[in-house]
């Protein structure tokens, strides 16, 4: 049992990490609650200096009332929630097949985690150039080689193609943490299923997908985590054009293109009332599922 | 769990194993080889693609243009600075919520990954207006400082995953022999938990090498890493698809050959020990 001397040191130890991350999360965001609720455009002279005109809640009632409000919380739903469902689905479907016996299965597992290494600007850069553009891309030469119109990814399906370049690069995770998941399945166990007859779906829905509920679960949260906040490949691939200005883009083009600060700033508290929700949500089910 | 399986059966799992494996790492690929041909050839169809002769005037250009040696430099830098610093402040944290668990341990990691969730952009001009203040902005040392406080999280909740797995009556049966606070961590827990910090290591150094935010928004010419480095080629003047791809491939290789090598003690980290 540990005695008193030890319960605080270890609460001395814990301190500099939970102290760091307090100040990180409450002196940012104190100064974004601040701005928020002043008049502040650097641009037309407005200084911390020279004071800030208070305007109360006009920059949160302007940021909602914006045409672009709703369509880009329903762009990020819409990206998180894409890229969630391929990469799982397609995820459950790699690593079993990756569980299955093969010649040289080191090397192809190589071969599909390799894009979770690749910097997301690289990645936006190679598949918007190389891959994606309507003349010189690669799929407009496959397009062209067999007789049809090659179209422009980005701007007239740039909401499928962005998911994709973001699905690419998550693939890895979730196949590496659901190939992992399912190598600790008992075999035993499937194999008793497959000699009481019971067919391959069965198996599956009743034995393998229950055993990866928790790898599953660990997949959707840190995921949640990076793509809530995705930025790099939209910056480069449409500049938030064509349907695909998420929040988080739209407030990068409030503070720093229209260097409007309080409104950009009522967007970020906008922001990060939408990550709470979502936050809350997965907590609960991950709280949960890692007690286990 | 190898089950035993008809020769037929494991050649048509391997055919269709490389065949996806390769699909999907065929972008890579690509890059690679545009890499080494002419800019009048790299546009040419994939199929003239691969019969044009290959070349590696395409290095030269993109090292003389934009100087890799300083951005890796910086890179590597910020990568391994910010790891460093958040495992120094992480394992003692971990270490004190594996083995001193209190009611509220639970509760103080949900909170500290919460903190993840927040969105970046959100506090950017703030951080922006303290980093001039500072003195920070432009500077490797401002960098490695937000990019340690962004990973920090993800370290704590790494370590104590593994250091919960270390059995506690070991450090009980250090502690009878009269050994201290300090000598426990310092000669009984870190053997013990050395490939638990090595993988997190890994996993953080890459986290930190791919952060695009950041990097690209408290940055102009001197503390500017490879993130930024290859963004310099995302502007159409200066696009050109032998040269982006020599890029590419500069910018990623270093992260893709460690991963690469690394890749068991990855796997472990990647699944931050909850999924065995």
């Amino acid at each position: 049992m540990a005695t008193q001397h030890s319960r605080s040191a270890a609460r001395m130890m814990m301190a500099p990490a939970v102290i760091l991350l307090l100040g990180w999360m409450l002196i940012p965001l104190s100064m974004t609650l601040f701005f928020s609720f002043k008049k502040f455009l650097p641009l037309r002279g407005d200084s911390l200096e020279n004071g800030l005109d208070w305007v109360g809640f006009d920059n949160y009632v302007r940021f909602v009332s914006s045409s672009s409000f709703w369509p880009s919380v329903w762009t990020t739903l819409t990206i998180v929630g894409g890229v969630l469902v391929i990469t799982v689905m397609l995820g459950i479907l790699l690593a079993i097949l990756l569980d299955q016996p093969m010649w040289g299965q080191g090397v192809v597992r190589i071969l599909v985690i390799a894009p979770f290494f690749v910097m997301p600007t690289v990645s936006a850069l190679v598949w918007k150039n190389l891959f994606m553009d309507s003349v010189n891309g690669f799929f407009a030469h496959v397009f062209r080689a067999f007789g049809a119109q090659p179209i422009e990814f980005l701007s007239q399906a740039s909401m499928p193609s962005l998911i994709a370049i973001v699905s690419w690069q998550w693939l890895p995770f979730a196949t590496l943490i659901l190939l992992t998941a399912i190598q600790s399945l008992d075999s035993e166990q499937l194999e008793a299923a497959e000699m009481d007859g019971a067919p391959v779906l069965s198996r599956f829905f009743y034995i393998v997908l229950p055993h990866l509920a928790r790898a599953i679960t660990i997949v959707i949260l840190i995921q949640t985590i990076f793509l809530l906040s995705i930025f790099a490949e939209i910056f480069v691939t449409t500049g938030g054009a064509f349907g695909t200005k998420t929040l988080t883009y739209l407030i990068f083009q409030r503070v720093l293109e229209s260097q409007n600060v309080g409104l950009g700033s009522a967007g970020g508290v906008y922001a990060i009332i939408l990550a709470n929700i979502v936050a809350i949500f997965l907590m609960r089910i991950v709280g949960k599922n890692l007690d286990a | 769990m190898a089950r035993a399986v008809t020769p037929k059966r494991k050649a048509i799992n391997t055919a269709v194993a490389w065949g996806i494996g390769l699909l999907i790492f065929f972008p890579i690929m690509w890059i690679l080889v545009l890499s080494f041909k002419t800019e009048a050839d790299a546009i040419k169809t994939p199929w003239e693609v691969l019969s044009a002769p290959w070349t590696t005037e395409n290095y030269g250009i993109v090292q003389e243009r934009s100087d890799y040696g300083k951005h890796f430099f910086n890179s590597v830098i910020i990568a391994v600075g910010s790891t460093v610093l958040g495992l120094l402040i992480a394992i003692p944290a971990a270490w004190s919520m594996a083995f001193v668990p209190s009611k509220r341990t639970k509760d103080i990691l949900l909170w500290m990954l919460s903190t993840k969730m927040l969105p970046a952009v959100g506090v950017l001009y703030p951080m922006y207006l303290m980093f001039i203040q500072l003195g920070l902005l432009d500077t490797r040392v401002g960098l490695v400082l937000v990019l340690m406080l962004i990973n920090l999280p993800i370290i704590v909740w790494m370590l104590y995953t593994y250091f919960r797995e270390i059995p506690g009556e070991i450090l009980e049966a250090a502690r009878m022999d009269g050994a201290s606070l300090k000598s426990e961590i310092l000669y009984v827990l870190t053997p013990m938990a050395i490939p638990g910090i090595a993988s997190t290591m890994l996993l953080n150094v890459i986290l930190a090498w791919n952060e695009a935010f950041w990097t690209l928004n408290l940055t102009a010419a001197k503390a500017a890493p490879l993130t930024a480095f290859i963004a310099s080629y995302s502007s159409p003047e200066g696009l050109f698809y032998a040269k982006l791809s020599a890029a590419s491939t500069m910018a990623i290789a270093p992260i893709l050959i460690m991963g690469w090598f690394s890749q068991k003690q990855l796997v472990r980290g990647l699944t931050f020990g909850a999924v065995k």
